[in-house]
Protein backbone atom coordinates (compact mmCIF):
# COMPACT_ATOMS: atom_id res chain seq x y z
CA UNK A 1 0.00 0.00 0.00
CA UNK A 2 2.78 2.35 1.06
CA UNK A 3 4.56 1.47 -2.23
CA UNK A 4 1.86 2.84 -4.11
CA UNK A 5 1.65 5.77 -2.53
CA UNK A 6 4.76 6.84 -2.96
CA UNK A 7 5.03 5.66 -6.53
CA UNK A 8 1.57 8.12 -6.91
CA UNK A 9 3.19 10.76 -5.55
CA UNK A 10 6.17 10.91 -6.99
CA UNK A 11 4.40 10.70 -10.62
CA UNK A 12 2.68 13.68 -9.45
CA UNK A 13 5.49 15.75 -8.55
CA UNK A 14 6.87 14.73 -12.32
CA UNK A 15 3.92 16.24 -13.71
CA UNK A 16 5.48 20.15 -13.06
CA UNK A 17 8.23 20.48 -15.91
CA UNK A 18 6.69 21.75 -19.09
CA UNK A 19 7.37 24.12 -22.03
CA UNK A 20 5.97 27.95 -22.40
CA UNK A 21 2.41 27.68 -21.87
CA UNK A 22 -0.83 30.44 -21.83
CA UNK A 23 -4.12 30.34 -21.08
CA UNK A 24 -7.37 31.34 -24.15
CA UNK A 25 -10.71 31.01 -22.83
CA UNK A 26 -12.65 30.39 -26.16
CA UNK A 27 -16.17 30.13 -27.30
CA UNK A 28 -17.71 26.35 -27.28
CA UNK A 29 -18.78 27.16 -30.80
CA UNK A 30 -14.94 27.87 -31.75
CA UNK A 31 -14.25 24.71 -29.85
CA UNK A 32 -17.20 22.25 -30.84
CA UNK A 33 -16.01 23.50 -34.94
CA UNK A 34 -12.72 20.84 -34.04
CA UNK A 35 -10.68 23.91 -35.56
CA UNK A 36 -8.70 24.03 -32.19
CA UNK A 37 -7.74 20.44 -32.83
CA UNK A 38 -5.70 21.36 -36.02
CA UNK A 39 -4.33 24.68 -35.29
CA UNK A 40 -2.71 23.72 -31.45
CA UNK A 41 -0.09 20.49 -32.65
CA UNK A 42 0.59 23.53 -35.02
CA UNK A 43 1.09 26.18 -32.70
CA UNK A 44 3.07 23.72 -30.46
CA UNK A 45 5.02 22.52 -33.04
CA UNK A 46 6.30 26.13 -34.76
CA UNK A 47 6.30 28.16 -30.89
CA UNK A 48 6.89 25.59 -28.68
CA UNK A 49 3.56 27.24 -27.09
CA UNK A 50 1.66 24.65 -25.53
CA UNK A 51 -1.51 26.51 -25.37
CA UNK A 52 -4.26 25.55 -22.70
CA UNK A 53 -8.32 26.29 -23.61
CA UNK A 54 -10.76 27.36 -21.37
CA UNK A 55 -14.24 26.49 -23.51
CA UNK A 56 -17.34 28.45 -21.96
CA UNK A 57 -19.32 30.80 -23.16
CA UNK A 58 -18.12 34.51 -24.63
CA UNK A 59 -20.10 35.74 -21.87
CA UNK A 60 -18.08 33.83 -19.06
CA UNK A 61 -14.82 33.67 -21.34
CA UNK A 62 -14.98 37.99 -20.72
CA UNK A 63 -15.55 37.35 -17.38
CA UNK A 64 -12.38 34.69 -17.26
CA UNK A 65 -10.69 37.72 -18.95
CA UNK A 66 -11.83 40.74 -16.50
CA UNK A 67 -10.67 38.45 -13.55
CA UNK A 68 -6.83 37.89 -14.82
CA UNK A 69 -7.65 33.98 -14.97
CA UNK A 70 -6.64 33.19 -18.45
CA UNK A 71 -4.01 35.54 -20.90
CA UNK A 72 -6.27 35.82 -24.34
CA UNK A 73 -9.94 35.19 -24.78
CA UNK A 74 -11.06 34.51 -28.93
CA UNK A 75 -14.97 35.11 -28.75
CA UNK A 76 -17.44 36.72 -31.15
CA UNK A 77 -19.94 39.53 -29.61
CA UNK A 78 -18.66 42.67 -31.24
CA UNK A 79 -21.11 45.26 -28.34
CA UNK A 80 -19.45 43.12 -25.39
CA UNK A 81 -15.78 42.98 -26.49
CA UNK A 82 -15.77 46.69 -27.31
CA UNK A 83 -17.42 47.26 -23.05
CA UNK A 84 -14.70 44.92 -22.46
CA UNK A 85 -11.82 47.05 -24.42
CA UNK A 86 -13.43 50.54 -22.96
CA UNK A 87 -13.36 49.13 -19.86
CA UNK A 88 -9.74 48.45 -19.83
CA UNK A 89 -9.48 44.72 -19.15
CA UNK A 90 -7.63 43.98 -22.69
CA UNK A 91 -5.08 45.81 -24.60
CA UNK A 92 -6.59 45.35 -28.14
CA UNK A 93 -8.58 43.26 -30.75
CA UNK A 94 -7.50 41.74 -33.69
CA UNK A 95 -10.31 40.00 -36.04
CA UNK A 96 -9.39 36.27 -36.95
CA UNK A 97 -11.41 34.90 -39.22
CA UNK A 98 -15.29 34.94 -39.34
CA UNK A 99 -18.20 32.12 -40.86
CA UNK A 100 -22.13 32.63 -40.45
CA UNK A 101 -24.81 31.55 -38.23
CA UNK A 102 -27.76 29.55 -39.57
CA UNK A 103 -31.45 28.22 -38.47
CA UNK A 104 -31.32 24.42 -38.16
CA UNK A 105 -34.80 22.86 -37.98
CA UNK A 106 -36.72 19.45 -38.73
CA UNK A 107 -37.38 18.26 -42.56
CA UNK A 108 -40.93 19.11 -41.77
CA UNK A 109 -40.30 22.35 -41.38
CA UNK A 110 -43.66 23.64 -40.08
CA UNK A 111 -42.59 27.31 -39.76
CA UNK A 112 -41.42 27.25 -43.39
CA UNK A 113 -38.10 28.81 -42.33
CA UNK A 114 -36.77 27.55 -45.31
CA UNK A 115 -38.46 29.80 -47.11
CA UNK A 116 -37.91 33.03 -45.14
CA UNK A 117 -36.83 36.19 -47.04
CA UNK A 118 -34.23 37.28 -43.65
CA UNK A 119 -33.16 36.03 -40.76
CA UNK A 120 -35.61 38.42 -38.63
CA UNK A 121 -38.56 36.51 -41.05
CA UNK A 122 -37.84 33.37 -39.70
CA UNK A 123 -37.24 33.78 -36.76
CA UNK A 124 -41.19 35.52 -37.10
CA UNK A 125 -42.10 32.46 -38.72
CA UNK A 126 -41.04 30.15 -36.07
CA UNK A 127 -43.14 32.49 -33.73
CA UNK A 128 -45.80 33.08 -35.55
CA UNK A 129 -46.05 28.78 -35.67
CA UNK A 130 -44.92 28.47 -31.80
CA UNK A 131 -42.85 26.05 -33.41
CA UNK A 132 -40.45 24.35 -30.74
CA UNK A 133 -36.94 26.15 -30.64
CA UNK A 134 -34.08 25.95 -28.43
CA UNK A 135 -32.26 28.78 -27.04
CA UNK A 136 -28.84 28.60 -25.77
CA UNK A 137 -29.75 30.50 -23.27
CA UNK A 138 -26.51 31.11 -21.22
CA UNK A 139 -25.19 34.61 -22.46
CA UNK A 140 -22.81 33.17 -24.59
CA UNK A 141 -22.08 35.24 -28.70
CA UNK A 142 -24.66 33.27 -30.28
CA UNK A 143 -27.16 33.62 -27.72
CA UNK A 144 -26.50 37.65 -27.86
CA UNK A 145 -26.99 37.20 -31.57
CA UNK A 146 -29.93 35.32 -31.23
CA UNK A 147 -31.81 37.97 -29.06
CA UNK A 148 -30.54 40.76 -31.26
CA UNK A 149 -32.39 39.00 -33.80
CA UNK A 150 -35.52 38.60 -31.74
CA UNK A 151 -34.86 42.40 -30.80
CA UNK A 152 -34.88 43.33 -34.22
CA UNK A 153 -38.11 40.69 -35.66
CA UNK A 154 -39.96 43.10 -32.79
CA UNK A 155 -40.70 39.77 -31.12
CA UNK A 156 -40.15 38.87 -27.08
CA UNK A 157 -39.86 34.86 -27.39
CA UNK A 158 -41.63 33.78 -24.80
CA UNK A 159 -44.14 30.22 -24.02
CA UNK A 160 -43.60 26.52 -24.17
CA UNK A 161 -42.58 26.46 -27.71
CA UNK A 162 -39.23 28.44 -26.46
CA UNK A 163 -36.83 26.19 -24.78
CA UNK A 164 -33.87 28.36 -22.99
CA UNK A 165 -30.86 25.57 -22.06
CA UNK A 166 -28.21 27.42 -20.22
CA UNK A 167 -25.87 25.30 -22.14
CA UNK A 168 -23.23 25.24 -24.47
CA UNK A 169 -23.44 24.64 -28.72
CA UNK A 170 -22.81 21.11 -28.69
CA UNK A 171 -25.55 20.46 -25.74
CA UNK A 172 -27.90 22.86 -27.16
CA UNK A 173 -27.96 20.82 -30.39
CA UNK A 174 -28.44 17.38 -28.47
CA UNK A 175 -31.50 18.72 -27.20
CA UNK A 176 -32.94 20.84 -30.45
CA UNK A 177 -31.93 17.04 -32.19
CA UNK A 178 -34.01 15.11 -29.18
CA UNK A 179 -36.95 17.56 -29.70
CA UNK A 180 -36.56 18.30 -33.31
CA UNK A 181 -37.11 21.43 -32.45
CA UNK A 182 -35.89 24.44 -34.38
CA UNK A 183 -32.45 25.87 -32.98
CA UNK A 184 -29.98 28.64 -33.75
CA UNK A 185 -25.93 27.61 -34.57
CA UNK A 186 -22.99 28.83 -35.82
CA UNK A 187 -22.07 27.35 -39.39
CA UNK A 188 -18.91 25.50 -37.84
CA UNK A 189 -20.24 23.80 -34.91
CA UNK A 190 -23.45 22.66 -37.43
CA UNK A 191 -21.04 20.70 -39.79
CA UNK A 192 -18.77 19.02 -36.75
CA UNK A 193 -21.95 18.01 -34.72
CA UNK A 194 -22.21 14.39 -34.45
CA UNK A 195 -25.67 13.97 -33.59
CA UNK A 196 -27.67 15.81 -35.99
CA UNK A 197 -30.48 12.74 -36.00
CA UNK A 198 -33.10 14.54 -38.23
CA UNK A 199 -32.18 17.77 -38.10
CA UNK A 200 -31.27 20.08 -41.34
CA UNK A 201 -29.78 23.41 -41.98
CA UNK A 202 -32.73 24.96 -42.75
CA UNK A 203 -31.88 29.08 -43.43
CA UNK A 204 -28.44 30.82 -44.05
CA UNK A 205 -27.00 33.53 -46.35
CA UNK A 206 -28.77 36.73 -44.12
CA UNK A 207 -26.13 39.65 -44.12
CA UNK A 208 -27.50 40.15 -40.16
CA UNK A 209 -25.77 36.24 -39.58
CA UNK A 210 -22.14 37.49 -40.45
CA UNK A 211 -20.35 36.11 -37.38
CA UNK A 212 -16.36 37.52 -36.40
CA UNK A 213 -14.10 35.74 -34.55
CA UNK A 214 -12.05 38.07 -32.42
CA UNK A 215 -8.77 37.95 -30.32
CA UNK A 216 -8.37 40.07 -27.05
CA UNK A 217 -4.94 39.98 -25.01
CA UNK A 218 -5.59 40.56 -21.24
CA UNK A 219 -4.51 43.66 -20.36
CA UNK A 220 -0.91 43.19 -18.39
CA UNK A 221 -1.36 46.31 -16.72
CA UNK A 222 -4.41 45.40 -14.74
CA UNK A 223 -3.09 41.54 -13.78
CA UNK A 224 0.82 41.87 -14.22
CA UNK A 225 0.91 38.03 -13.98
CA UNK A 226 -0.64 37.28 -17.44
CA UNK A 227 1.96 36.40 -20.16
CA UNK A 228 1.02 39.41 -22.42
CA UNK A 229 4.64 38.29 -24.05
CA UNK A 230 2.92 34.88 -25.00
CA UNK A 231 -0.39 36.38 -26.06
CA UNK A 232 1.58 38.41 -28.63
CA UNK A 233 3.44 35.60 -29.68
CA UNK A 234 0.02 33.97 -30.27
CA UNK A 235 -2.11 36.89 -31.97
CA UNK A 236 1.20 36.46 -34.41
CA UNK A 237 0.49 33.49 -35.38
CA UNK A 238 -2.94 33.17 -35.56
CA UNK A 239 -3.00 36.36 -38.06
CA UNK A 240 0.20 34.51 -40.29
CA UNK A 241 0.14 33.13 -43.57
CA UNK A 242 0.25 29.71 -42.17
CA UNK A 243 -2.62 30.19 -39.73
CA UNK A 244 -4.68 31.42 -42.82
CA UNK A 245 -3.88 28.21 -45.10
CA UNK A 246 -4.75 26.10 -41.95
CA UNK A 247 -8.06 27.84 -41.58
CA UNK A 248 -9.02 28.05 -44.66
CA UNK A 249 -8.49 25.00 -45.76
CA UNK A 250 -10.41 23.34 -42.68
CA UNK A 251 -13.28 21.70 -44.16
CA UNK A 252 -16.11 19.22 -43.35
CA UNK A 253 -17.90 17.46 -46.29
CA UNK A 254 -16.28 19.87 -48.55
CA UNK A 255 -17.84 23.19 -47.04
CA UNK A 256 -15.67 25.47 -45.25
CA UNK A 257 -16.54 25.83 -41.84
CA UNK A 258 -14.05 29.34 -41.62
CA UNK A 259 -12.48 32.09 -43.79
CA UNK A 260 -9.73 33.92 -42.52
CA UNK A 261 -10.12 37.85 -42.51
CA UNK A 262 -6.92 39.43 -40.39
CA UNK A 263 -6.09 42.60 -41.28
CA UNK A 264 -2.34 42.69 -41.47
CA UNK A 265 -0.08 45.86 -41.46
CA UNK B 1 -30.46 1.11 -30.49
CA UNK B 2 -26.94 0.86 -32.35
CA UNK B 3 -25.39 3.41 -29.99
CA UNK B 4 -25.05 0.82 -27.45
CA UNK B 5 -22.69 -1.43 -29.54
CA UNK B 6 -20.83 1.16 -30.81
CA UNK B 7 -20.18 2.37 -27.03
CA UNK B 8 -18.93 -1.15 -26.09
CA UNK B 9 -16.70 -1.14 -29.52
CA UNK B 10 -15.31 2.30 -28.79
CA UNK B 11 -14.43 1.49 -25.22
CA UNK B 12 -12.69 -1.74 -26.43
CA UNK B 13 -11.11 -0.24 -29.10
CA UNK B 14 -9.76 2.88 -26.78
CA UNK B 15 -8.14 0.18 -24.57
CA UNK B 16 -6.72 -2.45 -26.87
CA UNK B 17 -5.35 0.67 -28.78
CA UNK B 18 -3.22 2.17 -25.99
CA UNK B 19 -4.80 5.38 -26.95
CA UNK B 20 -2.18 7.75 -25.12
CA UNK B 21 -4.74 10.10 -24.63
CA UNK B 22 -6.97 7.96 -22.63
CA UNK B 23 -4.04 7.26 -20.52
CA UNK B 24 -3.17 10.33 -19.58
CA UNK B 25 -6.79 11.40 -18.68
CA UNK B 26 -6.99 8.24 -16.80
CA UNK B 27 -3.66 8.72 -14.65
CA UNK B 28 -4.96 12.64 -14.04
CA UNK B 29 -7.98 11.09 -12.86
CA UNK B 30 -7.04 8.56 -10.57
CA UNK B 31 -3.81 11.21 -9.27
CA UNK B 32 -6.07 13.80 -8.55
CA UNK B 33 -8.93 11.46 -7.10
CA UNK B 34 -6.43 9.41 -4.78
CA UNK B 35 -4.33 12.99 -3.65
CA UNK B 36 -7.82 14.12 -2.75
CA UNK B 37 -9.09 10.92 -0.87
CA UNK B 38 -5.39 10.22 0.75
CA UNK B 39 -6.04 14.56 2.44
CA UNK B 40 -9.88 14.07 3.16
CA UNK B 41 -8.85 10.75 4.99
CA UNK B 42 -6.06 12.13 6.89
CA UNK B 43 -8.86 14.95 8.14
CA UNK B 44 -12.02 12.94 8.09
CA UNK B 45 -10.98 9.94 10.15
CA UNK B 46 -9.34 11.32 12.98
CA UNK B 47 -12.39 13.72 12.95
CA UNK B 48 -14.51 11.34 13.07
CA UNK B 49 -12.73 9.61 15.93
CA UNK B 50 -12.43 12.45 18.05
CA UNK B 51 -16.32 13.15 17.30
CA UNK B 52 -17.43 9.63 18.61
CA UNK B 53 -15.11 9.85 22.14
CA UNK B 54 -15.63 13.38 22.89
CA UNK B 55 -18.74 15.07 24.59
CA UNK B 56 -18.70 18.87 24.07
CA UNK B 57 -21.95 21.23 24.25
CA UNK B 58 -23.16 21.59 20.61
CA UNK B 59 -22.03 17.85 19.66
CA UNK B 60 -25.27 16.98 18.03
CA UNK B 61 -25.16 20.06 16.14
CA UNK B 62 -22.00 19.89 14.68
CA UNK B 63 -22.83 15.96 14.05
CA UNK B 64 -25.76 17.13 11.98
CA UNK B 65 -23.86 19.74 10.25
CA UNK B 66 -21.57 17.18 9.29
CA UNK B 67 -24.21 14.69 7.78
CA UNK B 68 -25.81 17.40 5.68
CA UNK B 69 -22.81 18.71 4.34
CA UNK B 70 -22.49 15.13 2.85
CA UNK B 71 -25.18 16.06 0.48
CA UNK B 72 -23.10 19.61 -0.21
CA UNK B 73 -24.15 20.03 -4.00
CA UNK B 74 -20.14 19.68 -5.83
CA UNK B 75 -21.68 22.52 -8.53
CA UNK B 76 -21.33 24.75 -5.05
CA UNK B 77 -18.29 23.63 -4.05
CA UNK B 78 -16.89 24.48 -7.27
CA UNK B 79 -18.43 27.72 -7.30
CA UNK B 80 -17.16 28.70 -4.04
CA UNK B 81 -13.35 27.28 -4.67
CA UNK B 82 -13.56 29.26 -8.53
CA UNK B 83 -14.09 32.61 -6.46
CA UNK B 84 -12.03 31.64 -3.93
CA UNK B 85 -8.97 30.97 -6.54
CA UNK B 86 -9.39 33.47 -9.39
CA UNK B 87 -6.85 35.63 -9.76
CA UNK B 88 -9.51 38.33 -8.81
CA UNK B 89 -10.44 36.40 -5.57
CA UNK B 90 -9.04 36.22 -2.10
CA UNK B 91 -6.37 33.22 -3.14
CA UNK B 92 -6.04 34.39 -6.68
CA UNK B 93 -2.13 35.17 -5.98
CA UNK B 94 -1.12 31.44 -5.85
CA UNK B 95 -2.54 31.17 -9.37
CA UNK B 96 -4.23 27.99 -8.79
CA UNK B 97 -7.33 28.04 -11.28
CA UNK B 98 -7.15 25.62 -13.74
CA UNK B 99 -5.16 23.46 -12.08
CA UNK B 100 -5.26 19.51 -10.76
CA UNK B 101 -4.37 21.37 -7.81
CA UNK B 102 -7.74 23.24 -7.81
CA UNK B 103 -9.55 20.05 -8.71
CA UNK B 104 -8.05 18.21 -5.56
CA UNK B 105 -8.91 21.10 -3.15
CA UNK B 106 -12.75 20.92 -4.18
CA UNK B 107 -12.64 17.19 -3.92
CA UNK B 108 -11.19 17.29 -0.97
CA UNK B 109 -13.88 19.75 0.57
CA UNK B 110 -16.55 17.14 -1.11
CA UNK B 111 -15.89 14.29 0.52
CA UNK B 112 -14.00 15.26 3.60
CA UNK B 113 -17.80 15.30 5.70
CA UNK B 114 -18.67 12.24 3.78
CA UNK B 115 -15.45 10.16 5.38
CA UNK B 116 -15.65 11.69 8.72
CA UNK B 117 -19.63 11.13 8.97
CA UNK B 118 -19.01 7.51 7.96
CA UNK B 119 -16.39 7.22 10.68
CA UNK B 120 -18.00 8.85 12.74
CA UNK B 121 -20.74 6.40 13.21
CA UNK B 122 -18.16 3.23 12.90
CA UNK B 123 -15.93 4.89 15.72
CA UNK B 124 -19.16 5.23 17.12
CA UNK B 125 -20.30 2.12 17.96
CA UNK B 126 -16.46 0.65 18.18
CA UNK B 127 -16.63 3.02 21.23
CA UNK B 128 -19.51 1.91 23.14
CA UNK B 129 -17.76 -2.12 22.88
CA UNK B 130 -14.22 -0.80 24.00
CA UNK B 131 -15.37 2.27 26.16
CA UNK B 132 -15.12 0.46 29.54
CA UNK B 133 -11.98 -1.21 28.82
CA UNK B 134 -10.17 1.94 27.39
CA UNK B 135 -11.12 3.50 30.20
CA UNK B 136 -9.95 1.18 32.65
CA UNK B 137 -6.69 1.09 31.09
CA UNK B 138 -6.33 4.81 32.20
CA UNK B 139 -5.98 5.27 28.05
CA UNK B 140 -5.18 9.02 27.15
CA UNK B 141 -7.95 10.58 24.60
CA UNK B 142 -4.77 10.22 21.40
CA UNK B 143 -4.33 6.87 22.69
CA UNK B 144 -7.99 5.80 22.45
CA UNK B 145 -8.50 7.60 18.99
CA UNK B 146 -5.62 5.31 17.98
CA UNK B 147 -6.87 2.55 19.24
CA UNK B 148 -10.40 3.40 17.89
CA UNK B 149 -9.31 4.37 14.55
CA UNK B 150 -6.73 1.04 13.89
CA UNK B 151 -9.33 -1.72 15.52
CA UNK B 152 -11.97 -0.37 12.82
CA UNK B 153 -9.72 -0.08 9.93
CA UNK B 154 -11.66 -2.38 7.97
CA UNK B 155 -14.84 -0.83 8.78
CA UNK B 156 -12.98 2.47 8.19
CA UNK B 157 -12.26 1.15 4.66
CA UNK B 158 -15.61 1.47 3.54
CA UNK B 159 -15.20 5.11 4.47
CA UNK B 160 -12.50 5.84 2.49
CA UNK B 161 -13.73 3.92 -0.61
CA UNK B 162 -17.39 5.91 -0.56
CA UNK B 163 -14.85 8.76 -0.58
CA UNK B 164 -13.36 7.42 -3.29
CA UNK B 165 -16.58 6.43 -4.90
CA UNK B 166 -18.17 10.26 -4.80
CA UNK B 167 -14.49 11.89 -5.99
CA UNK B 168 -13.84 9.38 -8.72
CA UNK B 169 -17.58 10.16 -10.16
CA UNK B 170 -17.69 13.40 -10.12
CA UNK B 171 -18.11 16.18 -13.01
CA UNK B 172 -19.55 19.52 -11.49
CA UNK B 173 -17.00 21.35 -9.25
CA UNK B 174 -13.82 19.74 -11.23
CA UNK B 175 -15.62 21.35 -14.34
CA UNK B 176 -15.60 24.71 -13.07
CA UNK B 177 -12.33 24.48 -11.27
CA UNK B 178 -10.20 22.61 -13.67
CA UNK B 179 -11.88 24.17 -16.45
CA UNK B 180 -11.84 20.79 -18.91
CA UNK B 181 -8.34 21.81 -20.33
CA UNK B 182 -6.50 19.43 -22.74
CA UNK B 183 -3.55 17.90 -22.08
CA UNK B 184 -3.51 19.54 -18.26
CA UNK B 185 -6.81 19.04 -16.59
CA UNK B 186 -9.33 16.74 -18.28
CA UNK B 187 -10.39 13.81 -16.31
CA UNK B 188 -12.94 10.97 -17.23
CA UNK B 189 -15.85 12.87 -16.45
CA UNK B 190 -15.04 15.87 -17.94
CA UNK B 191 -14.38 14.30 -20.99
CA UNK B 192 -17.44 12.17 -20.66
CA UNK B 193 -19.72 15.76 -20.51
CA UNK B 194 -17.36 16.98 -23.59
CA UNK B 195 -18.08 14.62 -25.42
CA UNK B 196 -21.64 14.13 -25.11
CA UNK B 197 -21.50 17.95 -26.39
CA UNK B 198 -20.10 17.31 -29.01
CA UNK B 199 -22.25 14.72 -29.85
CA UNK B 200 -20.14 11.85 -29.79
CA UNK B 201 -22.33 9.44 -28.03
CA UNK B 202 -20.16 6.46 -28.78
CA UNK B 203 -16.72 7.53 -27.52
CA UNK B 204 -18.75 9.49 -24.48
CA UNK B 205 -20.01 5.87 -23.45
CA UNK B 206 -16.79 4.14 -24.08
CA UNK B 207 -15.23 6.62 -21.43
CA UNK B 208 -18.28 6.01 -19.44
CA UNK B 209 -17.32 2.31 -19.54
CA UNK B 210 -13.45 2.82 -18.68
CA UNK B 211 -14.53 4.58 -15.84
CA UNK B 212 -16.88 2.30 -14.40
CA UNK B 213 -14.14 -0.61 -14.86
CA UNK B 214 -11.00 1.46 -13.25
CA UNK B 215 -13.38 2.17 -10.04
CA UNK B 216 -14.44 -1.86 -9.72
CA UNK B 217 -10.42 -2.42 -10.16
CA UNK B 218 -9.60 0.21 -7.14
CA UNK B 219 -12.14 -1.39 -5.26
CA UNK B 220 -10.90 -5.02 -5.77
CA UNK B 221 -7.14 -4.05 -5.51
CA UNK B 222 -7.71 -2.43 -2.12
CA UNK B 223 -9.61 -5.09 -1.00
CA UNK B 224 -6.58 -7.57 -2.00
CA UNK B 225 -4.46 -5.47 -0.76
CA UNK B 226 -6.21 -5.06 2.91
CA UNK B 227 -7.08 -8.58 3.00
CA UNK B 228 -10.56 -8.09 3.34
CA UNK B 229 -13.45 -9.41 2.29
CA UNK B 230 -11.52 -12.99 2.65
CA UNK B 231 -13.36 -16.37 4.00
CA UNK B 232 -10.28 -16.27 6.79
CA UNK B 233 -10.89 -12.44 8.04
CA UNK B 234 -14.70 -12.37 7.33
Amino acid sequence: MKLILTALFTAFLAMAAHAETMRVAVTTSFYNSGLSEVLLPEIKAELDLDVELIVVGTGQALRLGEAGDVDAILVHARAAEDSFLAAGFGTHRREIMYNDFVFVGPPSDQANVASAQSATAALQAIALASAPFVSRGDDSGTHKKELSLWASAGIVPEGTWYRAVGSGMGATLNVASGLNAYTFTDRASWLNFGNKADLILLYAGDPALFNQYAYIPVNPTRWPHVRYDLALELENWLTSDRAKTLINAYMINGENLFFFNAVRP
Amino acid sequence: MSGYSDGFGGAWKLIFTLDPDLYEIIFLSLQVTITAVIIASIIGLPMGAWLAVNRFMFRRYVIAVLNALMGLPPVVVGLFVYMALSRAGPLGGFGLLFSPAAMIIAQVIIITPLIASISHQTIRDLWAEYHDLLISMNATRTQRIRALLWDGRRALLTATLAGFGRAIGEVGAIMIVGGNIEHATRVLTTAIALETGKGNFAFAMGLGLVLIVIAVIINLAIHIVGKTERASTW
